[in-house]
């Protein structure tokens, strides 16, 4: 997957918001890789052109080898809002997908029944989402996306709205689905920890126009699980992301609260 | 061991009418108060009248008019007004369901669509259709088409536009996830749109219900020989309060069966809404 180039700029209240600034970035196959920014820093328009939601101003994604014009199956997408289909059962939120492809019915049940095993949701099958938790409703989401086999997960927050401990959880359980299903995975997240936690590499954005600041390389041996995250060298990556971090937000801030987040 | 940070959370004081903001009650409390009201009312309305407070052509008796009630279904065939006024409000609400629903829809999907229609429906939405009373009688004669076409026009206009807004409320990220599993723009509206409405557009429909059963009588004031509205409009000539009391009331009934249909038929058909 190859971000060129893209720019990105819009009007927000007769104001003209430059959201993004001349983005180059190249996730190879299989990586899972972490955007990491203050609030504000453009890094949901990012993903979102990648999942083309919305179109740059300038510049293009190729994914591979096709340019992204459209939203697409082959690139599965997760939201911080749950974004379950309500009246769809567990399962059938899985199906969706599949379904929209015309795989048949015998198929698609072996499929969802495949994911709803590797994110532990059995016996919840014929449940609607109104009856989830937060934590379960974002492991269906994530189910669904992989039941329609993307070339690229894109997930916008994912955990953002979880309690500390059920994100914790989701992280390893993330991990744990990519390293089964080796997926390309590009993560947005505010969360230092949980960036480096999970990535091969972590892009640090700078506050707007959003810009890339500097990549990590993420040395952490896999598969990591929790205790990784009180070694020293996980807290030798914190340090340099925080202090990359800190100096964004308090740019951020300097600039103004008003122009919101993007 | 004692917890340092004992907050009250309830349990004690759980008795009684403690008015917590949207706390959920009992089915049983909840049907206890709502038969409590009718009770009330009830009560209110003795006590105005078996005490003679108030001359009995003014406000009848509750005995006077249940007589009134029987008398009418028994010896002057009110029940063949009610299948009539019944039949009116159906066919009126039919007919605009028939055709809002869709075009409700269209407007809530398309915004060209949306442009051309809307402006004229929130236009004529305003147009009082009790006013077109006169024209519809001119037009149409005072058949039942007429009926129909006052419940039509007083219902149809309103429901385009709530229909319409039920429809764009389903939340945008819906259709953008939607769009991310494959979905195409043609089948948007057939996939996540119109399964994401419907409880709406349900309530929807109940709310146009109650003000068809309005036009209906309205319509039935004014050249009708027939029908709840017409009965109401005799008894009054003829200052039988009783029989007004009755038919008004026997209206209410009907609004309420009504009601409670949708209200089941919302929980029976949508499971997954809240």
């Amino acid at each position: 997957m190859v971000v060129d180039g893209v720019f990105k700029a819009y009007e927000s209240g007769g104001r003209k918001v430059h959201a993004l600034d001349r983005i180059d970035l190249t996730v190879r196959d299989k990586e899972f890789v972490a955007l990491l920014g203050p609030s504000g820093c453009g890094k949901s328009t990012l993903l979102r052109i990648i999942g083309g939601l919305i179109a740059p101003s300038a510049g293009r994604v190729l994914v591979g080898g096709a340019e992204v014009k459209r939203p697409g199956p082959d690139r599965g997408m997760v939201f911080q809002s749950y974004t379950l289909f309500p009246w769809l059962t567990v399962r059938q939120n899985i199906e969706f997908g599949p379904k929209e492809k015309g795989i048949s019915p015998s198929d698609r049940s072996d499929i969802s029944s495949r994911y709803i095993e590797i994110v532990g949701l059995k016996g919840f099958e014929d449940s609607f989402p109104k009856a989830l938790s937060g934590g379960m409703k974002q492991r269906v989401a994530i189910a669904r996306a992989l039941a329609n086999d993307p070339s690229v997960l894109l997930l916008d927050e994912p955990f953002g709205a979880l309690d500390t401990q059920t994100r914790s959880l989701m992280q390893e359980l993330l991990l744990d689905v990519w390293e089964q299903s080796h997926k390309t995975i590009l993560f947005v997240t505010h969360d230092v920890d949980e960036a480096i936690f999970m990535a091969d590499r972590v892009v640090v954005m700078s506050a707007r126009p959003g810009r890339i600041k500097k990549v990590i390389e993420v040395g952490l041996p896999r598969s990591r699980d929790y205790q990784v995250r009180t070694e020293l060298a996980f807290l030798e990556y914190k340090r340099i992301a925080v202090d990359l971090i800190r100096e964004e937000t308090i740019k951020t801030m300097s600039l103004g609260a008003a122009s919101g987040e993007a | 061991m004692e917890d340092p940070v004992q907050v009250r959370t309830s349990p004690e004081r759980r008795r009684g009418l403690e008015l917590i903001p949207r706390a959920p009650i009992s089915t049983r409390l909840y049907m206890a108060l709502g038969v409590a009201s009718f009770a009330f009312i009830l009560a209110v309305w003795s006590l105005l009248t078996y005490t003679g407070m108030l001359d009995p052509l003014f406000l009848p008796t509750p005995t006077k008019v249940a007589a009134a009630a029987f008398n009418l279904l028994a010896y002057h065939g009110y029940l063949n007004d009610v299948i009539v006024t019944v039949f009116r409000v159906f066919a009126g609400f039919f007919l605009a369901v028939l055709i809002g629903v869709p075009l409700g829809i269209l407007v809530g999907t398309y915004k060209p669509i949306e442009a051309m229609v809307e402006p004229v429906m929130a236009f004529v939405r305003y147009m009082p259709a009790s006013a077109f009373l006169p024209l519809f009688i001119i037009w149409i004669g005072i058949n039942e088409p007429e009926k129909v076409a006052v419940i039509f026009f007083g219902s149809f206009f309103q429901l385009v536009l709530m229909v319409a807004t039920s429809t764009s409320s389903v939340p945008q990220e819906l259709v953008e996830v939607s769009y991310t599993l494959g979905t195409s723009p043609s089948r948007v509206l057939w996939r996540v749109l119109l399964p994401g409405a419907w409880p709406a557009i349900v309530d929807n429909l109940r709310i146009i219900l109650g003000w068809a059963w309005t036009y209906v009588i309205v319509a039935e004031l004014i050249g009708a020989s027939s029908g709840m509205g017409f009965m109401i409009i005799e008894s009054q000539r003829m200052l039988r309060t009783w029989n007004i009391i009755a038919g008004i009331v026997s209206i209410g009934i009907l609004g309420l069966v009504a009601d409670y249909g949708f209200k089941w038929s919302r929980s029976a058909l949508f499971p997954w809404a809240d």
